[in-house]
């Protein structure tokens, strides 16, 4: 157990969650990391407390964020680009938003340490549509640190210049995709890049480029101020630092709380969340947003870092469990999601093209009750191919984790189903009981 | 070379190209659609994924697209995997969920890239049981249908449009499973390459909307290796016919010259052959009659007593000049061109012969990393150059895309890190063109001072050049820009013409490309010239115009033969006019009445390209030989057949020696020093494979044994080809023939154009056996003498405009002008002068100028433009409505008035 639980990231949220103005952020040390760093401290030294802090992506897929860095050239030339993914939409994933509304300046100092360590020169918010109290909040913050001299030309005195522009995208879960958040920000189709070139390499306007998420970038201030050993304390595993967890589904208290990597699932249900609904029972959970396999009962204690997920056949994500009870219908829950990807897809690539359309379209002939038993081979199919690297990105894959994970824990459903030419937890219309 | 493993087999192949198209080098049968040889690749559609291996002990593998993959030495691959076979299996299932089974129906069935594809791959039976979506089509103009319920979304069209040529107006729309490609709003598709979409589509969304009218399948066309005639460059193209009639342009390819594209003039402009006023019947006097008596009547002017000159022309072929020069004899020979045309391309080939220099093609063009346009509006006078010098602006680019681990053939990847940049592109015209947007730096002058621009290149190169004075500091900026982006290059070509009808851009043109060759042996230097055989007419040797008429108005000539050649389109109305009212006997052979038939005393119908075999040179210098398509009905047929007819007639003692094609060719060959060789171009006609001869009808041609049935129920004899070694039947060798014999590309299982891919030695490289064509000219010189005459500075003059001539893609050559799709988008005549005349003069919007230039008044729609040169005034000549004068000269300004409304109802034309 830990002794001092330290909530760096959150602890300084007003309890009515409205922003933190730039006087209130200082008053608590904001910007002193800032400080710390342009008053004596080399890119590569920030890069290096980073680096040896072990900070792992907050976005989703765990990079390790000094080794990102460390792949923009340094020494290349004017302009290079500095940009938050801001563009929290994966379902059931609201952490991010937090961060946004309620302590924007923490993100712009975050912004500001991490352009410093890549020597960038401009900098992006891009940031979801539907934010708006965060697009307001954020835009009022960069104006705050522009008038006190953290943004601009010869910040603090230091020489570095930085500016730094909120973009609200139009919605499109795409955009999340690094290279699709940078075509989109070019003003082109959000459609995803092929790598090589490495956006470090040649990123947004054909430039070097590092896209960090923005609970990652949140946590540079604290890294630089407290040090790595202190970010790697924080933890209760090998992965270091906290991590917004957040909970939704049927629970009795829904919510996001800043807890140490590595809580198990359990804790996060049973004492944050504060277990299921009455009457209601958990049947498995989406550990890390809609595009993680299901995790069930038997996982309840898996450590919610990223080996354990992993371990358990899961992803971390976005550390944000949405969880499935057994009053609700998993294929219903799953078609649901599928929807949203297939709506979402960028039109790109043919199998997420076609086959997330397909798959959605299965499913909701399956949920009623018109489903037949070859279509879970043709689900199967797609889980099979519609997987990594035979997409052009990670969507198709994502959209498949929650359905091959459910076809496995809730294959009885799916059969059910099939077989009584009905969903089981819809309620039964009043001529079939009779019948 | 690495050597890689295809299914445990070692295979030795160049490293770095994609495993897409290493596969289909080596005779792989593999799916793709959205990679294409010449738009390289960009991971969209998955269909030609191969499982890849770590090394001989990894049997699990994992699933890689290849045509993402770059190939490198030890790597294991499998096509027959199956699970690679499964996925591309499913890859076409999904796109078949939203693809209408209307094969049978379908326009592009038969040669549809999908079609072969989805059989290739062995899937055939549906599983989706849901609705497809469905679209709304467009109105896209004459040229291309749109079906975009047939869409299979592999990004190529809006890649080759907007990526590749350019294009503004065609894009991609919606996202998910709704992707749309076509305009933001219904009309005619506005870039010059427009028609190449239905080839890129690989099926039936963007069809050929003229084939569509009288629409043929593909196995049924009757088709012959054709070269275009439409420009200089001789792009080569497949044409298809049926029943007696031509009913399809399209491209043959060609390493070297057009590689996988045509332009829109090249591929619409064939309607000139089935236009309804083809000249089909002789005619002496005002009787129609049959050939054979119209070329008793020639052989009987051309006895005794009968002074005879023969004028030949650039868009007749090389057999038809030299035909008609024997019978008059050379001395009466006369080019059909104006002086000034005439000796601008004798000009150029004196550059290209005596120079150090040699002659660009258009891959040369393609593949260059710095381009200099001196003069010429490419899109308009070339407009396949055009297109190259496009492609060319990524070349500079890419050493360093490579260096960060980009390959060439990543196309995505290659432009999203060059971006909007443009590379080592330069243009110099006098009008601004369609192709600035692709250059670095554009400089406007009236041509003269594009001259001076051009010589102040050459000079900061060349030390023997001198000095330009009296440049801007800007414009001395560019030229030193300029001058530093060619002498970087690895590559550097250097384009200019005789569309301007200016010597001084040519000089300077081959000054630089002379100097840069001292210093890199790789520069190339690129002419274009008005018409498709200008370069042949003028390797033949001949007298110009001028003398001939001179020769008529002395009496040294009382009849004269002219042959595909219009001269009111070559001299003035004034002068042709005098000059064939004192000919007492005016002998015109020609496909389409013209102003010179008008006056003619005898018209013998000629075949057009389609209707003809022959050989012609192109700008480069390249004699190029096109097969007659279909044996023409009436009394249409070669030119030089009917000479040689007549060389019977009056038993000419060379002619009549000569009984077909091949020995007529032979005798050009040895008579004709600056020809030498053409004999040797194709094949003789007595070419067989395995006794063999190459039909020119698929073998599935169909219908044969009715399509006459109706006059006699006996299948009649297929007509005998005895000037080359085809067929026109189905019967024949079914492999690939000599490249220059390519009648249609086919192989089996690959019945879309794609096939092509079996024609060449290495994809997207030459044909099997090398690409067509010979070069007649290359450069001798090593040292040559630089021109150092610098022009001087241009000078306007009061109450005069320097008229020059415009050129456009549509309307501005005579044949394909009178292609009746093409119509509605030849532009009305006009006359441009610059916004600073405008004011000087006076001159509201709408209105007319009337000027008078060699004594004739002309009155045109006015255009204004803010970068034409004060002084100087643009009118397009060629287009209808604007006859002949000697461009450039003054011209005197007359008075300006406002001009009549002209209403146009845009409607009626769409619904035709």
């Amino acid at each position: 157990m830990d002794t001092v639980m330290e909530k760096p990231l959150t602890e300084h949220i007003r309890p009515d969650g409205k922003p933190l103005s730039l006087k209130e952020y200082e008053a608590v040390g904001g910007y002193s990391a800032l400080r710390k760093v342009l008053g004596g401290m080399a890119p590569k030294d920030v890069q290096l407390v980073v680096k040896d802090s072990n900070l792992r992506g907050r976005g989703g897929a765990g990079f390790l964020t000094a080794l990102k860095w460390s792949f923009v050239p340094l020494d290349a030339p004017k302009p290079k680009y500095l940009i938050a993914n801001a563009d929290e939409m994966e379902p059931g994933t609201f952490k991010d938003r937090i961060l946004l509304e309620s302590t924007p300046h923490q993100l712009i100092e975050g912004m500001i340490l991490a352009a410093f360590a890549i020597q960038a020169s401009e900098s992006f918010v891009f940031l979801r549509w539907a934010y708006k109290v965060a697009a307001h909040a954020i835009e009022k913050a960069i104006h705050e640190a522009y008038d006190a001299g953290y943004l601009g030309n010869n910040i603090l005195k230091s020489g570095f210049d930085l500016d730094m522009h909120l973009h609200t995208g139009v919605g499109r879960y795409m955009c999340g995709e690094e290279t699709a958040l940078l075509n989109s920000l070019e003003g082109k189709r959000a459609t995803p890049r092929a790598k090589p070139p490495f956006p470090q390499i040649s990123g947004l306007f054909g430039r070097p480029t590092i896209v960090n998420n923005v609970e990652t970038l949140c946590n540079i201030p604290h890294i630089v101020n407290k040090g790595s050993d202190w970010f790697k304390r924080l933890s209760r595993t090998e992965d270091s630092g906290t991590k917004i967890y957040g909970v939704s589904g049927k629970v009795k208290r829904p919510g996001a709380w800043e807890l140490p990597m590595g809580v198990t699932m359990r804790e996060l249900i049973e004492e944050y969340a504060g277990g299921m609904q009455d009457g209601l029972r958990f049947r498995g959970a989406l550990p890390g947003g809609a595009s993680t396999d299901f995790l069930v009962e038997e996982h309840l204690d898996v450590r919610m870092d990223y080996a354990g997920v992993a371990a358990a056949g899961s992803r971390l994500g976005t550390g944000t469990l949405v969880v499935l009870d057994d009053h609700t219908c998993p294929v219903g829950f799953v078609k649901n999601l599928e929807h949203f990807f297939a709506q979402e897809s960028c039109g790109f690539c043919t199998p997420c093209r076609e086959g997330l359309p397909w798959v959605e379209k299965t499913l909701q002939s399956i949920e009623d009750g018109k489903g037949r038993e070859k279509d879970i081979d043709l689900l199967h199919m797609h889980t099979r191919y519609l997987g990594p690297g035979n997409t052009f990105c990670a969507l198709a894959p994502g959209a498949m984790e929650p359905l091959q994970s459910a076809l496995k824990y809730f294959k009885s459903d799916f059969d059910q189903h099939i077989h009584d030419h009905r969903c089981p937890y819809h309620a039964i219309p009043a001529t079939l009981e009779h019948a | 070379m690495a050597i890689i493993f295809i299914d445990n087999k070692a295979y030795e192949v160049p490293p770095g190209r994609n495993m897409l198209e290493t596969c289909l080098t080596l005779g792989f049968d593999l799916p793709y659609f959205c990679w294409h040889p010449a738009l390289g690749s960009v991971g969209a559609c998955r269909q030609c994924a191969v499982k890849v291996y770590k090394d001989a002990d990894d049997k699990k593998g994992r699933l890689i697209m290849s045509c993402m993959e770059p190939v490198t030495d030890k790597q294991r691959i499998s096509i027959v995997d199956p699970e690679a076979k499964e996925f591309r299996e499913h890859v076409i299932e999904w796109l078949m969920t939203n693809h209408p089974h209307d094969c049978a129906v379908c326009d592009e069935g038969g040669s549809c890239h999908l079609q072969d594809m989805t059989v290739m791959t062995g899937h055939n039976y549906r599983r989706f049981q849901y609705k497809k979506r469905t679209h709304q089509n467009q109105y896209l103009g004459p040229f291309v249908n749109h079906e975009m319920n047939r869409c299979i979304q592999c990004y190529r069209c809006v890649r080759f449009y907007k990526d590749t040529a350019g294009g503004k107006d065609l894009d991609v729309f919606a996202s998910r499973g709704n992707v749309y490609f076509g305009r933001s709003e219904e009309g005619v598709l506005e870039n010059e390459f427009s028609g190449n979409l239905t080839e890129v589509c690989p099926t039936g969304v963007f069809t050929d909307k003229t084939l569509k009218e009288h629409y043929t399948r593909k196995w049924d066309l009757t088709m012959a290796p054709s070269v275009c005639h439409h420009c200089s460059l001789g792009c080569n193209t497949i044409a298809g016919e049926r029943y007696g009639e031509l009913r399809v342009i399209m491209n043959r390819y060609h390493g070297e010259v057009n590689g996988y594209f045509i332009c829109d003039r090249g591929r619409y402009g064939y309607q000139h052959v089935t236009a309804p006023d083809r000249i089909r019947k002789a005619q002496v006097g005002d009787k129609e009659t049959d050939r054979h008596h119209a070329l008793n009547e020639i052989a009987r002017v051309y006895g005794p007593g009968n002074k005879v000159i023969g004028i030949g022309s650039p868009r007749a072929s090389l057999q038809s000049n030299f035909a008609l020069k024997t019978l008059v004899g050379k001395d009466n020979f006369y080019h059909g061109v104006s002086d000034e045309e005439h000796r601008l391309t004798e000009f150029a080939i004196r550059i290209l012969k005596d120079g150090s220099v040699e002659a660009a093609t258009i891959k040369d063009v393609e593949h260059a990393d710095a381009v200099l346009v001196l003069g010429e509006d490419l899109t308009n006078t070339a407009p396949r150059m055009a297109l190259a010098v496009r492609q060319a602006g990524k070349q500079s680019f890419l050493p360093s895309i490579n260096k960060i681990g980009v390959p060439s053939w990543n196309d995505a990847a290659v432009r999203e890190v060059i971006q909007d940049k443009t590379g080592a592109i330069f243009i110099a015209t006098l009008e601004p063109t369609k192709l600035d947007d692709a250059a670095s730096d554009v400089y406007r002058g009236a041509p003269d001072d594009l001259g001076r621009f051009g010589q102040a290149i050459a000079h900061l190169m060349e030390e023997a050049i001198p000095e330009v004075s009296g440049l801007t500091a800007e414009t001395r900026d560019i030229v030193e820009r300029i001058a530093v982006a060619l002498l970087r290059a690895d590559r550097p070509v250097i384009i200019s013409g005789t569309s301007l009808a200016n010597q001084s851009v040519m000089k300077a043109a081959a000054n630089i490309a002379w100097a840069l060759h001292k210093k890199n042996s790789h520069a190339r230097l690129a002419f274009t010239f008005s018409e498709c055989n200008s370069m042949g007419l003028a390797l033949m040797g001949g007298r110009r115009l001028d003398a001939a008429f001179d020769a008529v108005r002395n009496g040294h000539a009382d009849t004269v033969i002219i042959m595909e050649n219009d001269l009111y389109r070559h001299s003035r109305k004034e002068l042709a006019d005098k000059i064939l009212s004192q000919c007492k006997n005016v002998i015109v052979f020609d496909c389409l009445p013209n102003g010179t038939t008008q006056k003619a005393s005898i018209v013998v119908p000629a075949g057009t390209f389609a209707e003809s075999d022959g050989t012609m040179v192109n700008n480069e210098g390249r004699a190029q030989r096109f097969f007659q398509v279909f044996e023409p009905a009436n009394d249409i047929q070669e030119s030089w057949r009917s000479i040689l007819n007549i060389g019977d007639l009056v038993s000419h003692p060379r002619l009549m020696k000569w009984k077909n094609f091949e020995e007529l060719t032979k005798a050009l060959a040895e008579e004709e020093p600056l020809l030498s060789g053409v004999d040797k171009v194709s094949p003789p006609a007595d070419f067989r494979v395995a006794g063999q001869r190459i039909p020119r009808e698929p073998h599935r041609y169909s219908g044969r044994t009715a399509m006459q049935a109706n006059i006699n129920v006996s299948e009649p004899k297929p007509p005998e080809d005895n000037d080359s070694g085809m067929s026109y039947t189905m019967e024949g060798y079914r492999g690939i023939p000599p490249s220059s014999m390519i009648p249609f590309f086919w192989s089996p299982g690959w019945n879309s154009v794609q096939s092509v891919n079996k024609y060449q030695q290495e994809v997207g490289g030459p044909l099997s056996g090398g690409d067509p064509g010979l070069r007649l000219i290359h450069c001798t010189n090593d040292s040559p003498k630089f021109f150092t005459d610098i022009p001087e500075q241009f000078k306007p003059m009061d109450g005069r405009l320097w008229l020059l001539p415009s050129h456009h893609i549509f309307g501005s050559d005579e044949l394909s002008a009178r292609s009746a799709v093409l119509q509605e988008r030849i532009p009305k005549a006009y006359l441009i002068i610059s916004e600073a005349s405008r004011v000087e003069m006076g001159i509201h919007e709408g209105e007319e100028l009337s000027f008078e230039v060699a004594g004739r008044t002309y009155s045109l729609p006015l255009k204004f433009s803010a970068t034409l040169p004060k002084g100087v005034a643009v009118m397009p000549m060629g287009i209808d409505g604007i006859p002949y004068v000697d461009l450039p000269s003054w011209a005197l300004v007359k008075e300006h008035h406002m001009a009549e409304v002209v209403t146009v109802d845009v409607n009626a034309k769409k619904n035709q």
